[in-house]
């Protein structure tokens, strides 16, 4: 659970989480703007069907794949939001055709 | 912004990382006029220990501390020069022959360089601990990250566990930003610091000392630290709710927390190096595998060197001048006729990089991880991507497996997204401790590109001549 200080400047980028608007702050990653949302976790995992949430946050884990705008298992550490941005968490598996 | 078609089919040198060593490598290179690309796999300059130095929205300065503000003179030089700079750009194969496989934004692109400057840096190292996948676990690295880019703390129970500086600077960061820390568990083992005693003379000229010194009298004036932590667990139903911690007097204690931030050192990230076939060795101070590279960085690959922490960690000062001596060979390489007053001056780097490095021995030693957190044992995951445990792995031992390569084909360990990264330290001690034997006997996974997983999409968009050709039937 994690919040923004208070002067940490404005939420000027609107994106969708699973189909829910959420505020966004320009630079943010998708990863942090998944924490700032309050966001639990991100993905289960394909093996045991366990959720998991970003680990090192600097894109070695591969603990934070989500679907952003369509495409499957990018890694939201790194991908900085952008208006209009659809991300959809991820549900064991990768389903067919993402 | 440089978008993937503005990657020319071929620079003089690529550097890849953008942190303190990428920064200043790549400014040289470009200052005596070689054409010069940095690859950067974040969305900005600084590496993890500036990251978002140019956009932080953190607005007091005292809470990063000035350690952090200074990078912001190294991206300036770096911005100020004529490098050509592509961030999220995750370079994803290097030849023997010095091709680059790079992708941005969903596009891959091939180029050729005559020298590479590998400056991909440090992680963390592993902290495999019952528990450690549950959400609401990371690591101080990514707590840090999340402060630096985002102005993000944690909110509720926090707790931080495990050992070595940047635990500490993280927990006075959050100090400064009024975060509350319900304690600090200090894992540092009792057997590391006596071993760190004989190196503390010289320790006491590093400019690290003081510093240090004084960073964790303020954290430990300001919050809870509890020292002599012999064992941890996280607990929590689908996410963390507590923490199981034990000292040397044997009581299991419990903490109620909503966030775990571990941390027990960091050490070189060598999948790219691993996978273009660069020799490594086993450390046996920093417990990690190091590249073996000359004094410039040279390594047993032509015309591939690597800096900074990518190299064997000495930090983020000796990072900026292990990138000059590596850009200094580069240069000496390409243009041998460069003015003197143009090439990075040589005696001045040797002696600030024996300034910063004096007493490394006293920091590797004293935060030397104590075993029983490196090698963990029974149900205790340690290949997060494909769940395999310490135990399974064990029973590979049993069943004949030497070492990791023959382990994974049973077990897949190793051979999720992550590619080992936060697992292939583990594996190796583990097996060494299995089976009798010096992590060295052990090895590594044989790391193949694509070093990061990269879709057949963008592989399919590469531009179709033969060496795009070439890289598909290769990788
Ligand atoms: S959080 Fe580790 S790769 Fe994104």
């Amino acid at each position: 659970m994690f919040q923004r200080l208070p002067d940490a400047g404005d939420l000027a980028v609107a994106i969708t989480i699973d189909g829910k608007p959420v505020k966004a702050r320009a630079g943010d990653t998708v990863a942090a703007a998944l924490f700032a949302a309050g966001i639990d976790h991100c993905r289960t995992t394909p093996v045991s069907g366990t959720p998991r949430a970003p680990y090192c946050m600097m894109g070695v884990c591969f603990e934070c794949l989500v679907t952003i705008d369509g495409v499957g298992n990018r890694q939201a550490c790194l991908v900085p939001v952008q208006e209009g941005m659809s991300v959809e968490t991820q549900r064991g598996k990768r389903e067919i055709g993402r | 912004m440089s978008a993937v078609n503005e990657v020319r089919d071929s620079y003089d040198v690529a550097v890849v990382g953008a942190g303190p060593a990428g920064l200043t490598a790549a400014t040289a290179c470009a200052a005596a006029g070689l054409a010069t690309v940095l690859f950067d796999e974040q969305p900005a300059p600084g590496g993890q220990i500036y990251r978002a130095i140019t956009q932080t929205p953190v607005q007091r300065a005292s809470i990063l501390g000035n350690d952090y503000w200074y990078g912001a003179r190294l991206v300036r030089d770096f911005q100020a020069s004529r490098a050509q700079y592509v961030p999220g750009a995750t370079v994803w194969s290097l030849s023997r022959e010095r091709e680059i496989g790079v992708s941005t934004g969903g596009a891959a692109r091939l180029t050729q360089a005559k020298r590479v400057i590998i400056a991909t840096g440090a992680l963390e190292r592993p902290f495999p601990i019952p528990g450690w996948t549950l959400p609401g676990v990371m690591t101080a690295g990514a707590g840090q990250i999340l402060l630096k880019s985002g102005a993000m703390v944690p909110q509720g129970r926090t707790l931080l566990a495990g050992c070595g500086p940047l635990l500490w600077l993280l927990a006075w960061q959050y100090l400064n930003a009024g975060v509350k820390i319900d304690a600090i568990l200090d894992t540092t083992a009792r057997a590391s610091r006596s071993a760190a005693w004989p190196h503390a003379p010289a320790f006491l000229f590093s400019p690290y000392f003081r510093k240090g010194l004084r960073l964790m009298l303020s954290v430990r004036r300001r919050t809870k630290v509890i020292a002599g932590v012999t064992g941890l667990r996280a607990e929590g139903n689908s996410r963390l709710q507590q923490v199981a911690y034990r000292t040397a007097d044997g009581a299991e204690i419990r903490l109620p927390a909503d966030t775990l931030l571990l941390h027990q050192g960091v050490v070189p990230n060598v999948n790219l190096a691993m996978s273009v076939g660069i020799e490594h060795r086993w450390d046996d101070d920093q417990l990690c595998w190091v590249p073996v590279v000359d004094g410039y960085g040279g390594t047993s690959v032509d015309g591939v060197a690597i800096a900074g922490d990518g190299a064997g960690i000495a930090g983020a000062w000796a990072a900026e001048e292990r990138g000059k001596l590596a850009a200094l060979a580069a240069i000496r390489a390409l243009k041998p006729d460069t003015r003197q007053d143009i090439l990075p001056d040589e005696a001045n780097i040797r002696l600030a990089l024996a300034k910063v490095e004096r007493g490394r021995l006293f920091l590797d030693r004293y935060y030397q991880p104590a075993a029983s957190f490196r090698i963990p044992r029974g149900d205790t995951i340690v290949c997060r991507c494909e769940e395999v445990t310490a135990q399974q792995i064990i029973d590979t031992v049993a069943l004949g497996c030497t070492g990791p390569n023959q382990m994974k084909s049973f077990l897949r360990c190793g051979m999720g997204p992550c590619q080992g990264r936060l697992c292939g330290l583990t594996v190796t001690e583990l097996m060494a401790q299995t089976r009798g034997v010096p992590p060295a006997e052990i090895g590594h996974y044989r790391l193949r590109p694509p070093v990061k997983p990269i879709t057949l999409g963008e592989l399919a968009a590469l531009p179709k001549d033969e060496a795009a050709i070439k890289a598909v039937v290769r990788g």
